[in-house]
């Protein structure tokens, strides 16, 4: 007891020291802004674009990446890629990654033959991704972990370089512009800036070049690229759409409740302003009464 | 609550209710007819903004407390439970998060309003230093609620936090990390942690409301400070509160209102920090742990002091220093508006906590740190040097010799063109 005492009293020392800040090799890049049409104060997602990013998803990220934190039936829902409900079903009963089934009746949680019971997902079941828990997705990914998507578009941003006052001034023009859009802005450039590591780099065993990536050194392989573009229902798409809609997707997944939200808040702005120039009036009225 | 009172019971039912109770009649004594002085400006609205900040944050809170799980391997995914699938979560989670932001906003206008029109000074000594306790209170909310959602944020902010105790082994080798592992619960921030944190943070909102109480209590007992600094000497000084007060206090605060909901529902995660929507990792540090906006100025202090204890017994200076403020202001003059140096001071002052809200951002390097030296020096030199110099050295600039000279440019002791709403005043209290 008494070691395990003082091993935490050290530990928690090291953790007091090492918790510091210390402010690691400088990452500059531009990180190119997108236009989206859920940005800005009337933004709201485009249903198509949704569902074209839903695509992607499908077909690309899932074979790695989980979003475990959305629901099938959210596919179906208002504000969302809006897909009929009967699709949604077909898709959830045929999605690859099952939802665990057991213990079944006789307590069992596997087969005979040792596989995990499973069975078809339903509206209500989370997007499962296709490892069962984090030791057999780095297992598989070569040591690294493919981050569950629910929530990446929020979990990213791209930050505001700068002396001070440039700094303060491009957060006033962040907030003047209701800028909240750094998510699917980082994820977009993360997409689109693969490349060929600059002459004289060393690149880790197994990593890839990105010039948007802190450090420059991403486990994750390209997931798009101009040369294998994945081609829409019309037939249409190009690489950069391709990026676009993805992001577009997952800022979606992060915020499902956006429509709605600045639906209302343009509402609730306009009954404040109505209600402010009425209480002035009445203010002013009150205290014409007596000189001030 | 002092003075006589101008409640009369109209029916036969208040009256036997007032007999009991005089309920009614405390609040209309202490919010209907209570002498305000009439001279204050809309910086005064900010107290009844304050109240409405803390309900607002009660109603919300309780709201998030029914669907909210305080579990380490839980309390992440609730709160994205709360936010996509609890009817109107959307709106309460961001509600109170931003609330949190607005209510400390509020109350820096606030203090800042106070420290500038001298309203700490005689007889409102007690009342400055019950807002102190409000404000550590405010700060302890403030850092257990961060750490509920177990994002990275919370759990990094929190374990650099609770180790701030470990600097008390440089006093008596031991006693810090044994607090540490007291308040943790275990060995390191974990599920006991953050149970214990989700238990504080709901019962502290509830001590501040009975801080509040005392506060308004003693603002009732001491009578408002005004822009001029003067007492109401006059019933002319003075407008009942209802309607006077009131119009312009709800008026301020619809307009509080307006960034408040631009913030909820147009920029709800802007005032946060995107890697708290990364769960909580305890084996992966953050390349910059960074406190909410709010608590900025003082982490910057904490690590412009080179020696960890030092920088521990700064930060908690810097806010304790507040309490003395009364006693370290030698001017009698209280309104900086007549204080030609002092004003200076203040605003230099203002400046430097900005200052040091922008260096407690940045990462700990030069040449922020020799910036973070200078403006904490700057911060603790307003306290020490210049309230207790100024004060003794400065010439005041004339003082109107009463409220009402001061709004009508002379003297209106006469009252004769009063409309009846406005002699209501209480002739003295």
């Amino acid at each position: 007891m008494k070691i395990i005492s003082s091993l935490a009293a050290a530990a928690a020392l090291a953790a007091a020291v090492l918790v510091v800040p210390v402010h690691a090799e400088e990452h500059h890049f531009e990180y190119e802004r997108q236009k989206w049409t859920f940005g800005g104060f009337w933004g709201q997602y485009d249903k198509d674009q949704l569902q074209r990013g839903f695509q992607i998803y499908q077909q690309v990220c899932a074979n790695c990446h989980g979003l475990s934190r959305v629901n099938f039936r959210n596919l179906v829902q208002k504000g969302g890629p809006e897909f009929p409900e009967a699709s949604v079903k077909e898709l959830a009963a045929n999605w690859p990654n099952k939802p665990l089934a057991g213990p079944n009746d006789d307590g069992a949680i596997a087969d005979k033959k040792g596989n995990l019971l499973t069975r078809p997902a339903l509206l209500s079941d989370p997007i499962l991704g296709p490892y069962r828990n984090d030791k057999e997705a780095k297992a598989a990914q070569n040591g690294a972990l493919p981050p569950d998507l629910s929530v990446i578009a929020k979990a990213r941003d791209v930050h505001n370089d700068g002396i001070w006052y440039v700094h303060f001034a491009k957060m006033g023009r962040d907030v003047f512009n209701g800028y909240q859009e750094g998510g699917p802005d980082y994820i977009f450039n993360l997409l689109t800036n693969y490349a060929e590591p600059p002459a004289g780099f060393k690149l880790g065993d197994g990593l890839n070049y990105n010039k948007a990536f802190p450090g420059n050194q991403i486990a994750m392989v390209p997931p798009l690229s101009a040369d294998n573009v994945i081609k829409y229902a019309d037939g249409k798409g190009t690489f950069e759409e391709n990026a676009h809609d993805i992001s577009a997707f997952l800022a979606w997944a992060a915020d499902p409740a956006l429509n709605e939200r600045k639906a209302m808040g343009w509402q609730v702005m306009l009954y404040l302003l109505i209600t402010c120039v009425l209480l002035y009036a009445g203010k002013k009225q009150v205290w014409n009464r007596i000189p001030h | 609550m002092s003075g006589h009172s101008t409640y009369e019971p109209k029916s036969n039912v208040s009256k036997w209710f007032d007999e009991r109770l005089p309920v009614v009649r405390l609040m209309h004594d202490s919010f209907v007819a209570f002498p305000t002085p009439r001279n204050l400006n809309y910086l005064w609205t900010f107290g009844g903004i304050l109240v409405f900040c803390l309900v607002a944050q009660l109603v919300t809170g309780i709201i998030l407390a029914m669907h909210y799980v305080p579990n380490d391997q839980m309390a992440f995914n609730s709160v994205q439970h709360i936010k996509r699938d609890v009817n109107y979560g959307w709106l309460i989670q961001p509600m109170h998060a931003v609330g949190a932001s607005m209510f400390f906003l509020a109350v820096y206008i606030h203090i800042f309003r106070g420290l500038y029109y001298g309203s700490y000074k005689a007889p409102r000594e007690v009342l400055w230093i019950l807002g102190v306790f409000i404000l550590l209170a405010m700060m302890a909310t403030g850092f257990l609620g961060y750490t509920l959602p177990w994002g990275q944020m919370s759990f990094w902010g929190a374990t650099v936090i609770t180790n701030l105790f470990s600097s008390l082994d440089g006093v008596i080798p031991g006693l810090g990390t044994a607090i540490v592992t007291w308040l943790w619960g275990g060995f390191s921030v974990g599920n006991a942690t953050l149970n214990r944190f989700f238990s504080l943070h709901y019962l502290l909102p509830f001590v501040i409301f009975g801080l509040v109480i005392l506060h308004v209590w003693a603002l009732h007992v001491a009578g408002q400070n005004n822009p001029t600094g003067l007492e109401i000497k006059q019933p002319a000084d003075a407008v009942p509160m209802y309607p006077y007060a009131v119009t312009k206090d709800v008026f301020g605060m619809f307009v509080f209102l307006i960034p408040f909901a631009y913030f909820v529902f147009f920029m709800p995660d802007w005032l946060g920090h995107a890697d708290n929507y990364t769960p909580a990792d305890p084996l992966v540090t953050p390349p910059h742990i960074v406190p909410e906006w709010y608590f900025l100025p003082f982490y910057a202090i904490l690590r412009a002091i080179p020696s960890k204890l030092g920088g521990v017994i700064a930060m908690v200076s810097a806010i304790v220093i507040l309490v003395f403020v009364p006693w370290l202001d030698t001017s009698r003059v209280r309104s900086c508006k007549y204080r030609p140096i002092f004003k200076w001071c203040f605003w230099a002052f203002a400046f430097t906590c900005l200052a040091l809200g922008y260096l407690g951002a940045m990462p700990a390097e030069e040449p922020y740190i020799t910036w973070a030296r200078i403006f904490t020096f700057l911060y603790f030199a307003f306290f020490l040097l210049a309230m207790p110099i100024v004060g003794i050295l400065e010439t005041p600039s004339k003082l109107p010799r009463s409220i009402m000279e001061s709004v009508l440019g002379k003297p209106g002791s006469t009252g004769g063109h009063m409309p009846a709403g406005a002699s209501a005043a209480p002739e003295k209290r």
